[in-house]
């Protein structure tokens, strides 16, 4: 067997996983003095990997061409879309942590450790197995890489008991998570005698048992919990409050990404020819998602846990463009992905910057009160994203819910769409009171520290993607889903 | 003036004049603001000079395929010319309403209006009906931070109201926009002006465009917004409000709903009328008892509001440029009587009626302007209200006349809530020792109330100058609503006359009579 073209098409997961090992190496011996360092040279590597993707991404690719291993890996056009905003995610997580771990807050003396970017590098690239899976046993692969790093990653400030106890949590749920998908990938295999997505799809042909429907609910529900779409999020509000806050942001982003893609690629690719049976699934989780994601938010104080109430409010939007079942509405889904992350970055970014003055880090609302007057660029910058995730136009958080509400309504789920839309106003009253809180509330005055070069830097260049500037993208960001969407469908025309 | 893209100028000269405003001081962000303002209008005249009356529907369009999913598409018709006149007329007059009220964050302030200014040009002009709705709900987060940032002791009940009230009605639409557009496979608003929507569908899309509409207009009972809003506003913010955001729900019926939608109009126009004549009687009741100025006039506005309802229903040209009309001039006589309110708030800090009293003694200029603008709101013959609802009122007449008999009372009740606010403010004794000590009008405010008064005895002297642009546009209107029309119930059908004199005389010479006998 020739394994070049396979090298070839895995090329960015090579260098992901050549660099991480050395730098595993490089930890090992070099402590945590070098952390700055190895961030320096991940983000690089991850960079370089992002590169790597831009010729197939521009000239889009499908086919049987892009199978690697014997059809072990896809590595078409949609894998190629999430995989380019998994490693900008990544980055950017790379980026906003060593302040972080430099600071009070995070209770280290000696700064990020050096295990940070290494496990982060093994997040990507087991996110990138996931996008690009095309067998049930790879899918596995990638997922469990990704969450045993996520795990640790979540864990990572030893002495902060919140830290431990998101890690545990994240640790306990994500195996069962693991197991009931596991459960459901054996009864799928059970039933139609294969792990490939191709041999699944041909076994569910025709009508299909009741023994192959447990399995495709499982393998949903597996998925549900990793993209933390209601009935299955409960975990999400806890890991995020208690992650430490690049973490957290790393998690909002690109697993989302990776779990959003993976689901994608299994309904439309193994369970493309069941429609009906999954569909009502999606329907519901992104109906239950958009509102009580809305509805949980409302009472929180802390802004981490009211952003994960918000990341659960967006991944039902998402499954909106899910639910469409057709390349419009994967289309859809990945351009809402993209402003997804960039807006979630940019939040968070913004809540690492809310210092003290001596470097501690805010995140409830009694601190940010009357931020528009201390400190008004970081005011600004957190209005236009909280405007942007309600979905207010100008912004470009419009723009993804434009573009999702078209799919679902050009494919006549009329009632469907309005009863979203409707619910979507429920979560316009928490995002707005972010902005009362900032510009209405008299000053707290809290919030005096300096931040980073390189914060200032990632707010200014997400404010700038998601102001009405953006909207100069959307042609450019359309063209590429569409070409990523079609890959996808490659297998039902 | 050919190739010259004058209203994307029209929107960039404020933006520039906002984001200017943004990174200035206070006194600079004032001037700057002014300036853009004064420089918009000045293009908005430019642009109304050059506007060719009788000419194509569609003047001064722009196209560019800037997004995916829609287009930067611009143009105006007779209609928006008028309104985008009005929206430039009042900004420069809240910016001087804003400058010595304002003290705190005076940049931002400067710089929100001034995008709310783009904000409404921009939806007058828009082409594409997505565009449309980027202009008409991004109003929603400078008007937002206005009432929240600088209004009253309540304000953020008031900003929240406004602004969840708001949204929601217009995500409908926004579904509704999604299957027009699916169904029509274009956003050009002038084309789907034409398109024929299946009868069965315009019922929901027109029920889904009124809910975003009824809440702008506001029609009763979705109208409780709108008082909580005005009274805790800032004066300029009261202005804006009251001036021209609210004529978006109108200019919407009118652009939207009457031309996409023609069977489902007529088939809701009984809706309409009901909600229009409890809002007239019912929110005119309500204004008699407001102890509370701006409160008295934010219940007026929903009053004045029906009519323009009810003219817009009417379904014939009468109604309909009665029904602009009312919407222009009201849109003058509100935001004026606001700055009325405005300069003896700035005085005294309290909009209590009762707290004032005798203004005519030591305020005469501005008890002058103040009767002016109570008069045009009443509807006095040479103001601007006149003209409107007279046009509006005997529009409705000829469809229905219940419905003219039960608004016209809202004349008589706006006579008297109008007469009896302005008998206790400005008539009577000076009860107030510090009411009676306040001075007259200054120079500044001079500058703000007299064009709008000079406006409002134009618009009812020679109101012609302001019909003669949206002449044709009605009249295409009226010919796409004219198969829809609902049947009315105040003409009288001519009988067939008697074939001889009533008083003519039977004969005897009948044949049949004879054998009888």
């Amino acid at each position: 067997m020739d394994f070049v073209p396979s090298f070839a098409l895995t090329l960015p997961e090579l260098v992901l996983t050549g660099t991480g090992l050395v730098l595993l190496l490089l930890a090992a011996w070099g402590g945590d003095k070098a952390a700055r360092k190895i961030a320096i040279a991940a983000a690089t590597a991850l960079f370089v990997a992002g590169v790597l993707l831009v010729p197939g991404l521009h000239f889009g690719t499908d086919g049987p061409a892009t199978l690697a291993f014997g059809g072990l890996l896809k590595v078409d056009s949609f894998a190629l879309f999430a995989k380019a905003l998994i490693y900008l995610a990544a980055i950017a997580a790379l980026m906003v942590a060593p302040a972080f771990f430099a600071g009070p807050t995070a209770g280290t003396e000696r700064g990020m450790r050096a295990e940070y970017p290494v496990l982060v590098l093994f997040a990507a690239v087991g996110m990138s197995i996931m996008v690009s899976a095309n067998d049930f046993m790879s899918l596995y692969l990638g997922l469990e890489l990704n969450s045993l790093s996520a795990y640790v990653l979540a864990a990572i400030l030893r002495r902060d008991t919140r830290s431990g106890e998101a890690g545990l949590k994240y640790f306990v749920l994500g195996a069962l998570a693991s197991g009931i998908l596991l459960y459901g990938m054996s009864l799928l295999y059970g039933f139609t005698g294969g792990t490939a997505f191709d041999a699944v799809r041909a076994g569910l042909s025709g009508t299909m048992g009741t023994g192959a429907l447990l399995g495709v609910i499982f393998v949903l529900s597996g998925l549900a919990f990793k993209i933390s779409a209601v009935p299955f999020h409960m975990w999400t509000p806890d890991v995020y409050e208690g992650a430490p806050t690049p973490v957290t942001a790393f998690f909002a982003t690109a697993p989302k990404v990776a779990a959003v893609a993976l689901t994608a690629r299994v309904v439309f690719e193994v369970f493309g020819g069941q429609v009906q049976a999954w569909q009502q699934i999606v329907m519901f989780m992104a109906l239950a998602s958009i509102i009580f994601g809305a509805l949980g938010a409302i009472g929180q104080e802390n802004l981490k846990r009211l952003l994960a109430y918000s990341s659960i409010n967006n991944i039902g939007f998402i499954l909106l463009g899910l639910a469409v079942a057709n390349v419009d509405g994967a289309s859809a889904m990945l351009v809402y992905l993209f402003i997804y992350v960039a807006m979630s970055i940019g939040s968070f970014v913004a809540l690492l910057m809310l210092r003290g003055e001596d470097g501690e880090l805010f995140e409830t609302f009694a601190d940010i009160r009357g931020l528009s007057v201390t400190r008004p660029a970081i005011a600004w910058a957190l209005l236009i994203f909280m405007f942007s995730l309600a979905g207010i136009p100008p912004l470009l958080g419009f723009y993804s819910k434009f573009v999702v509400f078209q799919a679902t309504i050009e494919a006549g789920l009329v009632a469907f769409g309005a009863i979203a839309i409707a619910a979507s106003v429920i979560g316009a009253f928490y995002y707005i009171k972010f902005v009362k809180v900032m510009f209405f509330d008299e000053p707290a005055g809290v919030v005096t520290g300096k931040s980073e070069t390189g914060h200032w830097v990632l707010l200014g260049l997400t404010a700038l993607i998601i102001s009405p500037l953006g909207y100069l993208l959307t042609p450019s960001l359309t063209d590429l889903a569409d070409k990523a969407a079609r890959s996808l469908f490659i297998v039902l025309v | 003036m050919e190739g010259l893209p004058i209203l994307s100028l029209m929107m960039l000269v404020p933006l520039a004049g906002a984001l200017a405003c943004l990174f200035s001081g206070a006194n600079a962000a004032r001037w700057i603001a002014l300036g853009a303002t004064l420089v918009t209008f000045a293009l908005g005249v430019v642009l109304w000079s050059n506007y060719e009356i009788g000419g194509p529907q569609w003047q001064f369009t722009e196209r560019a395929e800037l997004f995916a999913g829609f287009s930067y598409a611009l143009g105006i018709d007779g209609i928006a010319l008028l309104l985008i006149m009005l929206s430039v007329f009042l900004m420069p007059v809240c910016i001087l309403a804003s400058w010595e009220a304002i003290e705190k964050r005076v940049g931002e302030y400067m710089a929100a209006f001034l995008f709310m200014e783009v904000l409404m040009i921009g939806t007058f002009a828009a082409q594409d009906l997505f565009l449309f709705y980027v202009f008409f709900e991004a109003g929603l987060i400078p008007m937002y931070l206005i009432i929240g940032v600088w209004g009253g002791d309540n304000r953020i009940y008031a900003s929240y109201k406004f602004f969840l009230y708001t949204l929601f009605g217009s995500v409908l639409m926004l579904i509704a926009m999604f299957w027009m557009v699916a169904q029509a496979d274009t956003s050009d608003i002038p084309t789907l002006m034409q398109y024929p929507f299946p009868a069965e569908a315009q019922t929901w899309l027109w029920l889904a465009f009124f809910a975003s509409f009824a809440v702008k207009v506001p029609m009763w009972p979705l109208h409780t917004w709108l008082p909580d809003a005005h009274v805790q506003a800032p004066t300029a913010g009261s202005v804006i409000l009251a001036g021209v955001l609210l004529k978006l729900g109108g200019y919407g019926f009118i652009r939207f709903s009457l031309p996409m939608f023609p069977e489902a109009s007529a088939q809701f126009a009984w809706l309409v009328f009901a909600l229009s004549m409890i809002a007239v009687v019912y929110t005119s009741l309500v204004a008699l008892v407001q102890a509370d100025m701006k409160k008295l006039i934010a219940y007026s506005s929903v009053a004045h509001m029906a009519i323009v309802t009810v003219g817009l229903f009417a379904f014939n040209v009468q109604g309909l440029e009665g029904a602009m009309i009312v919407m222009l001039s009201h849109g003058l006589v509100s935001g004026a009587l606001f700055l009325c309110v405005g300069v003896i708030y700035d005085r005294l800090h309290t909009r209590e009626i009762a707290r004032y009293g005798g203004l005519a003694i030591n305020m005469p200029y501005y008890a002058l302007f103040f009767l002016l603008f109570t008069m045009a709101s009443i509807g006095l013959p040479g103001t601007s209200g006149f003209v409107g609802e007279f046009l509006s009122l005997a529009g409705i007449y000829q469809t229905s006349s219940l419905v003219a008999l039960i608004c016209t009372t809202g004349i008589i009740l706006g006579a008297a809530y109008m007469l009896y606010l302005y008998r206790r403010v400005a008539f009577g004794g000076q009860v107030n020792e510090d009411a009676a000590a306040m001075r007259d009008i200054s120079a500044r405010e001079w500058i703000m109330m007299a064009p709008i008064a000079a406006a409002v005895l134009w618009m009812g002297v020679y109101p012609e100058s302001f019909l003669a642009p949206m002449r044709e546009d009605i009249a295409v209107l009226e010919a796409r609503l004219s198969a829809a029309a609902p049947a009315s119930d105040a003409q009288l059908a001519p009988g067939t006359p008697r074939a001889e004199a009533a008083n003519a005389l039977p004969h005897h010479d009948n044949a049949a009579g004879e054998g009888a006998h």
